[in-house]
């Protein structure tokens, strides 16, 4: 408890110096020169510690950005918002960053429902967003905005990758156990995409309510059904919770326990026997830094400014997702929307987890899905999971242009 | 449902059980304290909270968890004693609504407080090591720690049983739940039986709530939910009757359990059903007395 209340407090005054920082500077400066990026996230609510770690990585970027000149001698500043993981809070705060703060980006949300939210509202407004958590909806046609990117995975590349492994390695006769909601039934609909062709069988497909604190009335009925795989599609809290129960159940004795996220943030905090040989899906693991530069680079750079703190998942999202606009801008020399779009489209980058670019008809970033297994770890120390496999994906993993609607 | 067995009913049987467990001790306290002091207590849930939150506390200073089943009951059910004399006694004979809105305010305070001193975003609490792992109980594997809960409520109901019927305190207390102006005038001093009424139901919620915390782990928001599912239990054993309270808090359980089994997505609207059907089969419940709310 005194350590966690520690470091809080350590990262609330991290996060305050790497914010006045800029301000300050401004200050001497012409303030028309700034260039703003909007920030809202969910800093309260079940996701606050993955939104806090957005923040931290998005302020990465920026300094970045600013160490290295700017844009022709413009610095870039974060303005963080907290949309409370509310769909309409967040469009309020966007609106808001749009008319009052006259922000040139936006990027954040951490929710299928807030970052649809935050697009109407951008669509509208023909303001640039780069969308950082997981959504289907968002690359289909009918919500498709030109001025919207999105550099999360989407549950139909995670649930696919994690599939395609799951499946070939541990068996064919499958329990789906989601959270009743978007999130779970895009899940569940990517897993049955890959699944339908590997031939798997569907035991079961059985929702629980979001926000449920006891799965043992679920478990018995999973124990009967005696599947190899067992996929539970939900987040955070959630998934802390039914990990636990299904090991006190001894589920893990006779099948394999997969979820297509496996979250750094819920697993530091869940502790290790919960989720110990539970295999899932990710963006980024800070363990990648062993084979790929441009991950080594980054966490260095994150460790030297949170003092030796390693980057989350969502968190390095936050980063790619700021710098992206900021590196597309550059390139073209101005903020303009209209000019940034192209650039965006052309670019190629590799910033912290080796190649990725955002596919022309729906912005999405084609990037790899890393295949991941909870293991054993002593408490405190960060190396959690074992990479199993990278799984680096191509446009014919997505679905396809045709299949979202675009003509 | 192509497998289903009487294994797997009779597993399903058991966690239901487990489940009502917990309702039986939240409704108990719920159902002794309106019985007794015709309080409403919204602050409830939020003892329940504090209670794992309590035990979360001692855990990490290093108190075992078998003494932390004693003093977490003991710190809860003091503090209880302490919002009874100072809060809620200066609003008894001002009708129901006077408590049960200070009690849901201090709910509020309560949750915001442990907000401000753990941070809201929870934590996970391990299984104390000899209750890890699952038994064989005969129709299949089923957690220790879960079988531990149950045994643990049946300890604390034959306790309280034995307190309230063999005790001539217990008998004040009966007596003073059937009419407490004859027992003013006979003269017992019945605002410190509502004192300790008070203190007693407090304290077992905050052991239910520390024996909560390893199955689902502790968050400031965690007694909200079971708060509403504790009323149902109340309202369909019938508000003030002890013997309702468990088994109204058992069959909520169960029921619970079973319509997980065939129709996950309704478990919780199960509960709330049952409390309609109970309604308006039988308005005071299963062992409820009729007026009482009036």
């Amino acid at each position: 408890m005194k350590n966690n209340g520690l470091t809080r407090r350590q990262a609330v005054v991290a996060t305050g110096a790497a914010l006045a920082s800029p301000f300050l500077f401004n200050i001497a400066r012409a303030e028309a020169a700034t260039i703003k990026v909007g920030f809202p996230v969910p800093l309260t609510g079940p996701y606050g510690a993955e939104a806090q770690d957005q923040v931290r990585a998005a302020q990465v970027a920026i300094a970045e950005f600013n160490e290295t000149g700017g844009l022709k001698g413009r610095r870039a500043e974060l303005l963080v918002r907290d949309d409370k993981l509310n769909p309409g809070e967040a469009a309020t705060r966007a609106l808001e960053l749009i008319e009052s703060d006259k922000v040139d980006f936006i990027v954040g949300s951490l929710s299928a429902s807030v970052q649809l939210a935050v697009n109407n509202v951008t669509k509208v407004r023909k303001v640039l967003y780069n969308s950082i958590s997981q959504s289907d909806a968002i690359n289909e046609a009918k919500e498709f905005s030109r001025y919207t990117f999105h550099e999360a995975l989407n549950p139909h590349m995670t649930g696919g990758a994690v599939g395609r492994y799951a499946f070939s390695k541990y068996g064919k006769r499958v329990v789906f156990l989601s959270a009743d909601y978007a999130y779970g039934h895009e899940m569940v609909r990517g897993f049955q995409a890959v699944g339908k062709a590997m031939g798997i069988e569907t035991l079961a497909d059985i929702r629980h309510p979001l926000g449920a604190t006891d799965f043992s009335a679920l478990l018995p009925r999973i124990q009967a059904l005696k599947p190899d795989v067992l996929v539970i599609s939900n987040f955070g809290r959630d998934q802390q919770i039914v990990l636990k129960q299904a090991t006190d159940f001894g589920l893990k004795k006779s099948m394999k326990i997969v979820a297509p996220i496996l979250l750094y943030t819920a697993r530091i905090a869940a502790g290790a026997k919960a989720f110990e040989g539970v295999v899932g899906g990710t963006s980024y693991y800070w363990g990648l830094e062993k084979t790929i530069p441009s991950a080594r680079a980054f966490n260095d750079r994150f460790r030297k400014m949170y003092n030796g703190r390693l980057p989350s998942d969502y968190g390095s999202l936050a980063y790619a997702g700021v710098k992206t606009f900021l590196m597309a801008a550059r390139q073209v020399g101005t903020t303009d929307p209209e000019a940034v779009i192209p650039a965006m489209e052309a670019l190629k980058y590799d910033y912290y987890k080796g190649p990725e670019y955002y596919r022309k008809c729906d912005h999405q970033a084609v990037q790899s899905v890393l295949i991941i297994e909870s293991k054993n770890a002593p408490p405190g120390d960060p190396d959690v999971f074992n990479i199993l496999a990278i799984d680096q994906l191509s446009e014919a993993d997505l679905r396809s242009c045709q299949e979202l609607g675009f003509h | 449902m192509a497998d289903l067995t009487l294994q797997l009913l009779g597993l399903q049987l058991f966690t239901g059980i487990a489940l009502g467990a917990l309702y039986v001790l939240l409704a108990i306290g719920l159902s002794l304290i309106f019985g007794m002091l015709t309080v409403v207590n919204f602050a409830h849930g939020a003892f329940y909270m504090l209670g794992a939150y309590v035990g979360l506390w001692l855990l990490m200073h290093g108190v075992n968890f078998w003494t932390a089943l004693i003093l977490v009951p003991l710190a809860i059910g003091a503090l209880g004693l302490l919002v009874e004399r100072t809060l809620i006694r200066p609003l008894y004979g001002r009708g129901l609504d006077y408590p049960l809105l200070l009690t849901f305010g201090l709910s509020y305070m309560i949750v915001e407080l442990v907000r401000v001193f753990f941070g809201n975003t929870g934590y996970p609490v391990d299984t104390p090591d000899v209750l890890q792992g699952a038994v064989d109980i005969g129709v299949g594997y089923f957690p220790l720690y879960r079988l531990f809960v149950i045994a643990a409520t049946v300890v604390v109901l034959v306790g309280l049983w034995l307190f309230l019927e063999r005790t001539s305190f217990g008998l004040i207390v009966r007596a003073g739940a059937r009419d407490p102006e004859i027992v003013r005038i006979l003269g017992v001093n019945i605002a410190r039986v509502w004192l300790i009424v008070f203190g007693i139901g407090t304290g077992l919620a905050g052991l239910a709530g520390l024996l909560a915390a390893p199955l689902q782990g502790v968050i400031p928001e965690m007694g909200g939910p079971i708060l509403a599912e504790s009323f149902v239990v109340t309202v369909v054993g019938g508000m003030g009757s002890l013997l309702g309270a468990v088994v109204a808090g058992l069959l909520v359980g169960v029921v619970v359990s079973m319509t997980s089994l065939f129709a996950p997505e309704m478990s919780r609207v199960a509960i709330f059903a049952l409390m309609a059907i109970v309604l308006l089969l039988r308005p005071q419940g299963f062992f409820g007395r009729a007026g009482l709310m009036s």
